[in-house]
Parts: structure tokens; C-alpha cells; sequence
């Protein structure tokens, strides 16, 4: 060997592989505003599309006119739902199985919904003739609270399926009513209940919140009638499924269909669903004969694509005298809004919400979910979460809290009592999962260990002490979560999503001189999969991530797959990387024996080369087989070096991880401020631990953000109250604290990599954790539960009404 | 979010922008920095068919100080009133004020006569410049007049000023002695849930007051000067009875609504909190 040959650490560092943290390829063009974005795009001749939408919640449309707004010159087309009924069109299906309105017909079910869609040659043009739009409604009786949507005298909002006594998800009991979704044992769950020692109660409220992402949602669709074939870009995080529901929905064939995601400027969930305005951008193209955009502002963006949350969990939680959970019970009542759009798999109503055993070992469970419909904007959409695992991790994480109030323990203890054990795992839980692997004691101790837990209870005690003796108006609360996500759907065998299985794809191609393109079915939308999935495929393969292009998005060139959301990319079209790497390596070795004149067998992989087993001077580099592969005839192998795979996952991934938080609230103005967050995560097999912690950080403060103050909220006609970035709350970095990051490594037992996705742990966990921590600081003085959002005037009241003030 | 058409005019004196508006009347606007009017023309609560912007026009951009007196032009941003030297030795509550105001980027773009023209209740400056006792000097085509901050806000968005004036400079007496501008918000750039600008000073003797002046703002529909509790402090001196008979004067003079910063109980109980801590600092600075 000579001198200057590299050993075999510099040759693994040169891959850039598993482990490292390698900056992220994409950030040079962000960061520079050289992204390319949807409202980037400009076609030659392209029209501009703009919303009249409902300023009433619940009113029948009598009439539209658009005579006005035609006559404005500039004006090219202004469709109503009676344009769109021909093709069809004027409703559509949505993911949840219901179908929703394109363009109101005959009536308006939320304030901000579509009612007619102006075509016009500026987008200035559009929004002066949207106001001249004549539409006369008559207003009806709004339904707000969900718990009002069964009493005799609630409006009925959804006539058109008022009689349908079956709904998607089974039997429906009143008109307002969607589906009720069981799960778990109903009777042993009471019986336990009414025998147990202890039973605690709570109604949990997670209140309405939305994902905004900083980039709103949009579509330019163009519509070539010469060869009939229909582009689309948008904003969308699953554009094949988008495809195929284009091609089902419009009779398009679907090889005539192209989606395009360009860059996305962030998804958590908003980005999963079919808006109006995809159809409609659709529609005007075909009928104008012209490419049409449709970009939202950041109001119609609040308030009329999906929000996240809205779920009322009533629970009840028993457990023995000195704190072993014996029983779990949640009826959820779930706000869906005007139409159920919830992004779920088919067969999951409300998402993963019988995830809500949390990280305890709870032999019986017993969940129901019932979907209401109110006059609210549609959606449910997992933000930063895996399908309702947010709620889950919210529900559970409180009702610790409030069973170790009604035990007088500490809620640090109860934890560690009911964990489930590391040796339980695989664990199949009560309400029907099987855990694939964790180690909950460890990440505890560690976190407690980190944070000094036991000092700052004793702090915090001595400022309950002050406080009473009138020397301090600051509280203190400690927040606790330990949480456990279920990630990475699904297994094809129960997920689907509108009959597509959640498997997901790479195809990966090596170029003669040894670098390559990967392309998958999944879509970053600022999660960094150029980055990262180039490392997977570094470490299986011995190129270097800094050799391989990683393509995704353009449904003509990436192979099929069900995009991005739920933490599904890593564990599934992460999985298939690796899996299609490992083919790759396959052929590599047939290659390398051939090139070597040994027995395929007598090769073994190292690092980025094979090697004649016991003559580790004789080798073929990764390089030197790729090019081989084009230029040799190899007897019995075809030329190239290509691979492709689609992975069915056997089952989820269950990441999880341990937060605390240490906060202090100033109980006369209401404000809190963050001392201290300390956060474990363990994802399993760690890729890329900076883009880790950077992910950890957004998300953390999307989770501060919900904690504290971002809300969807209306008033009692259905009017949103927060739809600008003034009331609604997003953290600037100065409301953003510290973040300590930590970590274990359990790997996941079936992925072929041992990762289990990190994107949305923090969110999951993270609002428990600073809700917990507003909780606990009102604790010593009798508080059990008071909801979020914990904004100023919040936590002033929960001061107030427990006699803080005087 | 897109407004409706308008002419856009950009004159380069203040006799010519005077002028532009006599000729255009009720169909114009000024233009300032833009960060109220724009965001307004926006979402078309505004929909002016002219704006004539006040950019281009240098004399309206100046900070003087001469004889005890400052005078601003109505065209100086937040970001020249924080980085004024003299000022924040002379006056520093002005810088303090600012600095609470938004954020940078729309710190450099307001101005402090468009924030204390525009007649919102959630800006921070008329509370300011009630407590500073300012002067604003208008000019409309009948000429040039002043009026004090103090009788210059009728209600929300309405001023003394006629809509034919454009307010060029506010002028003010230097003020030596404690002060403090308190200002709880949400997040930044956010306005006020409760804000309270206070000025102290002590008498000769270094224990009583000589002075004092307290202004709230966002706790009305126009910014409160608290007359009464500021002649108490300047009665009864600065010690905790005072402070808290101070406070409760200011608390009976506001009338807060309830809106998504939170209800009135809470606001009122909230500005006690602000308007105890402003004074208690500001007397800490005398
Ligand atoms: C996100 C955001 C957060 C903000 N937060 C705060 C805050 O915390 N506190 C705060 O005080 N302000 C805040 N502002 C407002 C900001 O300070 C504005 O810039 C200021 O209120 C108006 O100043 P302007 O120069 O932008 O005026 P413009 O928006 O240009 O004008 C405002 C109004 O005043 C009139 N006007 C302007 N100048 C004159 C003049 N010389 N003579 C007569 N009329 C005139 C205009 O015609 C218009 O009606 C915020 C703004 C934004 C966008």
C-alpha cells in the first residue's frame, strides 16, 4: 500500500455516511433565496386565480353574480360551482372518505370557503374582481361547539348526507354526527374502573391550532390541449397520491399527468390534503386553454386549509394506592369542522389515537373517538405528528399528571413505575400495537439526572414558600413528558390512503465514473432528505453522500410513493434507500469477483470497495465497479448498475424521548418565561445528529408555540379570530429559549437501518412538556388542570380563580 | 391581501405635498413608513385613491435640540430616534419607548409621525408624547398651527387633525430625571396588551416628588394621560401607599376591551402590574 493511501477511517469519513453531521446540500440555495419554490413558477401566457369566499359560517347562497367582475377588463373567467357540476367537479372526495365542496353549492358550512374562483391576467386584476362578485346569502343558525351539534334544536350543517345513516367509518347517529371509533375493551376497562382504588378524571382539551407554514399553499396547473397532457405543480407533500387522485377525479389518464413539487416552504400536515384550489387552478387551465396559479395569502392559508387538533378527550385513569396503572379510558370528541378532510389512513378515523397508552405498560384500554361536524374550516391534519399522535402524547401526558396529583406522588415517580420495561419489548398494548423496541428507564434516569430533577423540586418548594409569604409574585413549574410516538406508516397491510399502500420507493442509478442519482416517492419540505438520504445510501454503497443527487417530487422522473408527513420518510423511503442500496451492492459483488477472477463469495464488502477475503491488497473500489459495469461484458450480468425498491414496512417505528422543562410564571401579567429544556430524544439509528438537533429545536418551538398561545379560535358566529400573524402566535427567536439536546440509541429492530424519524418527536413531546410545566406551577396550590393555550390572560385567570391574586 | 389600485405621487416639499392634498381632498392619503397605512390598504379597510408619500422630502427629517426643546420631524424613524445620542442622554424614555416598538425592520421604516398621526390605540408613541406633554405642528393649506398631544386624540383613528394637514414636527422639553416605558406584549411585534410610560423627579431635598407624569397606552380608545395620578405622586411623594393610590387612579381612568390580548378584568389587573413597575423603576432612576 502506498504511503498516502487513505486508512480506512479517512475512507469511512470520506463517505459522509451514517453519524455524520453533514451540513445540509440544500441550505446554499435557501439561504441565498435561490429556492425554487411554486410561486416561483411563470408560465409564458399564464392567468392568476383568486377566492370569493364566505365571510358567513353557516348561510344558504342564494344567488352570484358575476356580471360585474366579468365586464372588469382583465377579467378572463369566473367559475361558480354550476361551471364545475358538468365535469363533475364541484365537490370532491377528501382523504377521510367524506367529500367536500369545491365551490359552495347552494350553501357556505365555514367562514373563508370557496365560492367562486376569479381567472383573471394579474393577480391584481383577480382581487379587484373578486369584490365586485355579488353573492347573496341568507344567514342560518352557526354551530361552534361540538357539544351543541346533538341537541334538538342544532342546525343540521351537511343536508346533503342529513339522511345518510351510514357514514365511511360506520354507523352515524345524527345528521352532525361523522363516525364513533372504538378500540380497546369497553367492559373489563369500566369494570376496572369501578373497582380500582384510584381513579382519576379529566376532560383534556387540545384546542384548534393550524400548521402555517411559512410558505402557503398554491398550484400552478397547465394544460397542454395539444398532446392533452396536464402539469401541476404545487405545494404538495404526497404529489403521486395527488396524481392519481387528478387523474380519478378529472378522467385524465393518468400518464398524462404530471405532478411537480418544487421546494416547499414547509408542510406539518397542511400540505397533505386537496384544496379547492388545486381543482380549480385545474379547471381554469383546462377551460382557458392557459396555465392558471392559485397562491393563497397567509389569511386565507389560517383560515381555510387544514387546521390540526380540536380534540375534547375526556379520560379516566385507575391505578392501585401506591400508583400502578391498572386501566385507561378516553371518549374523544372530535371537532372535524365542516367536512371530515382529515389526513389519516383509511382505516385510522382518528389517526393513532389508540397510541394513547403512552410509554406505559396498561393492561386494559379502552378508546372511542366520535366525529362532529361544525361550521369550521375542514382539515385534522397531523401538524408536525404522525397521524393524532400529538393528542395521544398530550392526553396521556396529562393524565399522569393528574393521577399523581390525586396520589400525592411525584409525577417524575409515577412515570418510572409504569414504564414499560426493556425487556417487554416487542410489547403489544392494550389498544392494539406492537411496540417494536425502547428503553424507558434509561432515557428517564438520564433526563432526570441531566436536569437535577430532585434539587429543583426542592427549589420549587421553597418558592411556594416565598410565594406565600408575599416575598415573590413568581411561580415556579417543572414540566415532565416522557412520550411515545408511532411513526412511519404503514405496513400495506392496514395502511392505505384513498386504496394506495403507505409503502414507499428509491430508485437508485450509478453513473459510470461512481456517482449517482437517487430519486423517491417522499418530498422534503425542509426536512433535509437531500442531506441525509445520500448518507444512507453512502454508508450501504461506498460512494461519497457528496456523489449522489437525491431527486424527489417530479411524479414522471421518482418512482411511486406516499410522500412526506407522519415522520414517514426515513422509516419507509429511508428503508427503501437502504433496501435498493443493499441491491446495488448485490450486483456490485457479482462485479467485483468477476473483475478479482474469484468466487463471488470469496469478496467481502469494506467500506467503499469488495476485498479478496484474506488479501486485503487485491480490491475493486465502488468506483472501479461502476465503471465496469458500462464498459465490460460480464458473463451472466447485465450492463449498468441500477436498482430499484419499494419497501413495505413490517411495522411502525416507535420513537420516543424524555423532556423537561423549568419555567417561571409571573402570576399578576400572566407571562412565563423558559429556564430551562432539556430534551432526549431516541430515535434509534441516528443519521445525521445536526439535522437531529435541528429538527429537534423546530420542533420544540412549534410545540412552544402551541404550548402557549397559537390557536385557531372563533367566536360564537363562526367568525376566526385569529387569522393574521398578529394574534396568531408564531415564536420569533426571541420568545425561542435555550434548548439542551440529548439522546439514547435504541434501534428499531426491523428497519434495515435501526432508525425510527425524529421530525415531529419534538412536537409530540414538546407540548405536553410545557403545558405540564404551566400545570405544575399552579399544583401546590390545589390546581389539577387548566388547558391550553397558556397564553398571558390564561394563566392569569388559572392564577385568579384559584385566589393568586388576593 | 392585495389593495386596490391608487396614483402614487412622491413630491419633494412640504409645500407641494400640502398642495398635492388640498387638490386631492378626501381621496388622498399621506404615506409614511407605510407599516400602518400599507398593511391596512391590504386587507382594503384603507383604499385611498392617492398616496402621496413624504420620503422624498428632507425637511421633514431632523432631530434638534435647542434650549431645552426637541424637535422632531415627522419623517424620522424609530431606528434615528434610537440611535440619536443626544436624545437618549436627553430624553432617554424616548429610546426606550422605541426600542418596544415592533421590530427592527419596522423600526426602520416607521416614523414617529405616521405612529403618532395614525390614531391607533395600539401605538406606542401618543402615550409617549402625552406624558413628554409634546406639541404637534400641523400644516393644511389655511397654514400652520400646533397642537398638544394631549388634546389630540378623539378616538380611535380620529385626531385633531384635519385630513387636509400633514403633521411636520413634534416638538418637547427635555426631561432630566427617572423615567420608564413598561410594555407587556405577546411576542415581538406585537402591540401592547398593557403599556405605561412614566416620568419622575425628585424635589431638591432628593425624598419628594416635583414631577410626575404617566401616560397608558392600548387600555382605550385613545391614549390615557392619568392627570390625577400623576398630581398624586407629585403630592404625596413616592412610597408604597402612594404607588398603589397612583395606580388605582390610573386603573379607574382606562376602559380596556376585551379582545385576543384577553379580557378586561385580566387587562386591568395586567397595567396595575405595568404601571407599578414603571413607577417603581422610574423613581429607582431619579
Ligand atoms: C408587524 C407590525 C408591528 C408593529 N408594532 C408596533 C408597536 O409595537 N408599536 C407601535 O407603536 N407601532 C407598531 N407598528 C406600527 C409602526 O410603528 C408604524 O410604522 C407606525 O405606526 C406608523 O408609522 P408609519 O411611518 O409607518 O406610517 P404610515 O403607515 O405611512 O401612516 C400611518 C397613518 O398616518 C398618516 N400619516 C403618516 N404620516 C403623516 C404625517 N406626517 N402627517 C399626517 N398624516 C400622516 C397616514 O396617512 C396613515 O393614515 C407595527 C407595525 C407592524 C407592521
Amino acid at each position: 500500500m502506498s504511503a498516502s493511501a487513505p486508512s480506512m477511517k479517512e475512507r469511512q469519513a470520506a463517505l459522509k455516511g451514517l453519524g455524520t453531521s453533514r451540513k445540509r446540500v440544500e441550505d446554499a440555495r435557501f439561504t441565498q433565496g435561490k429556492g425554487n419554490y411554486v410561486d416561483d413558477i411563470k408560465l409564458p401566457g399564464m392567468l392568476y386565480g383568486d377566492f370569493v369566499r364566505s365571510q358567513h359560517a353557516h348561510a344558504y347562497v342564494k344567488s352570484i353574480d358575476t356580471s360585474a367582475a366579468l365586464a372588469l377588463p382583465g377579467v378572463v373567467a369566473v367559475l361558480t360551482a354550476k361551471d364545475l357540476e358538468p365535469l363533475n367537479l364541484h365537490w370532491m372526495p377528501t382523504l377521510a372518505g367524506d367529500k367536500q365542496m369545491v365551490l359552495a353549492d347552494g350553501k357556505v358550512l365555514f367562514q373563508g370557503q370557496e365560492v367562486a374562483f376569479v381567472v383573471a391576467e394579474s393577480r391584481y386584476i383577480a382581487a379587484d374582481a373578486i369584490d365586485l362578485v355579488q353573492v347573496e346569502y341568507e344567514e342560518l343558525p352557526v354551530l361552534v361547539d361540538p357539544f351543541k351539534a346533538e341537541l334538538p334544536d342544532a342546525p343540521v350543517l351537511r343536508e346533503d348526507i342529513a339522511d345518510a345513516k351510514e357514514g365511511a367509518h360506520g354507523p352515524r347517529r345524527h345528521p352532525n354526527h361523522i363516525f364513533t371509533w372504538e378500540m380497546g375493551e369497553k367492559e373489563a376497562t369500566e369494570s376496572i374502573l369501578a373497582s380500582a382504588p384510584v381513579v382519576a378524571e379529566e376532560m383534556v382539551y387540545y384546542h384548534r391550532t393550524h400548521p402555517c407554514p411559512l410558505e402557503t399553499c398554491g398550484s400552478v396547473a397547465s394544460m397542454d390541449k395539444v398532446n392533452g397532457k396536464l402539469t401541476l405543480y404545487g405545494t404538495f407533500q404526497a404529489p403521486h397520491v395527488v396524481r392519481t387522485v387528478a387523474s380519478l377525479l378529472s378522467g385524465i389518464a393518468e400518464h398524462n399527468i404530471r405532478v411537480v413539487s418544487p421546494d416547499i416552504g414547509g408542510g406539518f400536515g397542511n400540505k397533505v390534503g386537496v384544496y379547492p384550489g388545486y381543482v380549480c387552478s385545474i379547471v381554469a387551465s383546462i377551460v382557458t386553454g392557459l396555465p392558471v396559479k392559485w397562491v393563497e395569502d397567509r389569511m386565507e392559508n389560517l383560515m381555510s386549509t387544514a387546521f390540526a387538533r380540536d380534540y375534547w378527550m375526556q379520560g379516566k385513569i385507575a391505578a392501585t394506592e401506591d400508583g400502578k396503572i391498572l386501566g385507561l379510558w378516553c371518549h374523544t370528541t372530535a371537532d372535524h369542522g365542516a367536512f371530515d378532510a382529515c389526513a389519516d389512513p383509511t382505516k385510522f378515523p382518528a389517526g393513532f389515537m389508540n397510541i394513547c397508552t403512552g410509554s406505559y405498560d396498561i393492561g386494559t384500554a379502552y378508546l372511542a373517538v366520535d366525529g362532529i361536524y361544525t361550521n369550521k374550516a375542514p382539515g385534522g391534519v397531523a401538524y408536525r405528528c404522525s397521524f393524532r399522535v400529538t393528542e395521544a402524547a398530550y392526553f396521556i401526558e396529562r393524565m399522569i399528571e393528574v393521577l399523581a396529583i390525586k396520589l400525592n406522588m411525584d409525577a417524575a415517580e409515577l412515570r418510572l413505575k409504569n414504564f414499560i420495561r426493556k425487556d417487554q419489548f416487542p410489547y403489544h398494548s392494550a389498544l392494539g400495537w406492537e411496540y417494536d423496541s425502547g428503553d424507558y428507564h434509561t432515557a428517564w434516569n438520564k433526563a432526570l439526572e441531566a436536569v437535577n430533577y430532585k434539587e429543583l423540586r426542592t427549589e420549587q418548594a421553597a418558592k411556594v414558600e416565598a410565594f406565600k409569604a408575599g416575598e415573590t409574585r413568581q411561580l415556579m413549574g417543572i414540566g415532565l413528558c416522557h412520550f411515545t410516538e408511532i411513526v412511519g406508516a404503514g405496513p400495506v397491510k392496514n395502511c392505505d390512503i384513498l386504496g394506495m399502500g403507505m409503502f414507499d420507493s428509491c430508485e437508485i442509478r450509478i453513473h459510470p465514473t461512481g456517482s449517482a442519482i437517487a430519486r423517491l416517492g417522499t418530498i422534503s419540505q425542509g426536512q433535509g432528505h437531500a442531506t441525509t438520504f445520500a448518507q444512507i445510501l453512502a454508508s450501504e454503497i461506498g460512494i461519497s453522500a457528496d456523489d449522489i443527487t437525491i431527486e424527489e417530487g417530479d411524479t414522471d422522473t421518482a418512482p411511486y410513493g406516499l410522500g412526506t408527513y407522519g415522520s414517514r420518510s426515513t422509516p419507509v423511503a429511508g428503508a427503501a434507500t437502504a433496501m435498493a442500496g443493499r441491491k446495488i451492492r448485490a450486483k456490485a459483488q457479482m462485479i467485483a469477483a468477476y473483475l478479482l477472477e474469484v468466487h463471488d463469495n470469496d469478496v467481502e464488502w469494506e467500506v467503499d470497495r469488495f476485498v479478496v477475503k484474506g488479501a486485503p491488497e487485491r480490491f475493486k473500489t465502488m468506483q472501479e465497479i461502476a465503471y465496469a459495469s458500462y464498459n465490460q461484458a460480464i458473463p451472466g450480468v447485465e450492463p449498468g448498475l441500477e436498482a430499484v425498491s419499494y419497501y413495505d414496512p413490517p411495522n411502525m417505528t416507535y420513537p420516543f424521548g424524555a423532556y423537561i422543562c423549568v419555567m417561571d410564571i409571573d402570576v399578576d401579567t400572566g407571562t412565563s418565561s423558559i429556564r430551562q429544556f432539556y430534551a432526549l430524544d431516541d430515535c434509534g439509528t441516528r443519521i445525521n445528529p445536526m439535522i437531529i438537533e435541528g429538527q429537534v429545536h423546530g420542533g420544540l418551538t412549534e410545540a412552544l408555540a402551541i404550548a402557549l398561545g397559537q390557536e385557531i379560535a372563533y367566536d360564537e358566529l363562526g367568525n376566526v379570530k385569529t387569522g393574521t400573524l398578529m394574534d396568531f402566535f408564531i415564536p420569533t427567536a426571541w420568545e425561542t429559549p435555550n434548548y439542551t439536546t440529548d439522546y439514547t440509541e435504541t434501534p428499531s429492530p426491523h428497519h434495515p437501518i435501526g432508525a425510527k424519524g425524529v421530525g415531529e418527536s419534538p412536537n409530540v413531546g414538546g407540548v405536553p412538556c410545557f403545558s405540564n410545566a404551566i400545570n405544575d406551577a399552579f399544583r401546590p396550590f390545589g390546581l389539577t388542570q387548566t388547558r391550553m393555550p397558556h397564553d398571558h390572560w390564561r394563566i392569569w385567570q388559572t392564577a385568579n380563580k384559584l385566589g393568586l391574586h388576593g | 391581501m392585495i389593495p386596490g389600485t391608487f396614483e402614487y405621487h412622491q413630491p419633494d416639499s412640504v409645500q407641494a405635498a400640502v398642495a398635492l392634498l388640498d387638490e386631492l381632498g378626501d381621496d388622498a392619503r399621506v404615506l409614511a413608513g407605510g407599516h400602518s397605512l400599507i398593511p391596512m390598504m391590504k386587507l382594503r379597510l384603507a383604499m385611498p385613491e392617492h398616496l402621496i408619500d413624504l420620503r422624498r422630502i428632507d425637511d421633514l427629517k431632523f432631530i434638534r435640540i435647542e434650549s431645552g426643546v426637541v424637535h422632531v420631524g415627522a419623517m424620522t424613524t424609530q431606528h434615528e430616534l434610537i440611535n440619536h445620542a443626544e436624545l437618549a442622554q436627553q430624553v432617554p424614555i424616548i429610546r426606550e419607548t422605541s426600542l418596544q416598538i415592533g421590530d427592527p425592520q419596522i423600526r426602520y421604516q416607521g416614523t414617529i409621525g405616521g405612529n403618532v398621526a395614525n390614531g391607533d390605540p395600539g401605538n406606542d408613541m401618543p402615550g409617549l408624547m402625552q406624558c413628554l406633554d409634546a406639541t404637534f405642528t400641523l400644516l393644511g393649506p389655511d397654514g400652520e398651527r400646533k397642537v398638544a398631544a394631549r388634546e389630540f386624540y378623539e378616538a380611535a383613528y380620529f385626531t385633531a387633525r384635519d385630513d387636509l394637514e400633514i403633521l411636520t414636527s413634534i416638538s418637547f422639553a427635555v426631561s432630566p430625571g427617572g423615567y420608564a416605558y413598561e410594555k407587556q406584549k405577546r411576542k415581538i411585534g406585537d402591540y401592547a396588551t398593557a403599556a405605561a410610560a412614566v416620568l419622575l423627579r425628585k424635589a431638591g431635598d432628593g425624598v419628594a416628588c416635583s414631577f410626575a407624569s404617566i401616560a397608558m397606552t392600548n387600555l382605550a380608545d385613545t391614549p390615557i394621560h392619568c392627570e390625577a395620578a400623576s398630581q398624586l405622586l407629585q403630592d404625596q411623594g413616592v412610597n408604597d401607599a402612594s404607588i398603589e393610590a397612583a395606580v388605582a387612579s390610573c386603573i379607574a381612568s382606562i376602559e380596556p376591551v376585551d379582545d385576543n390580548r384577553g379580557p378586561v378584568d385580566f387587562k386591568k389587573h395586567a397595567a396595575a402590574q405595568i404601571t407599578r413597575r414603571a413607577i417603581k423603576s422610574a423613581w429607582s432612576r431619579t
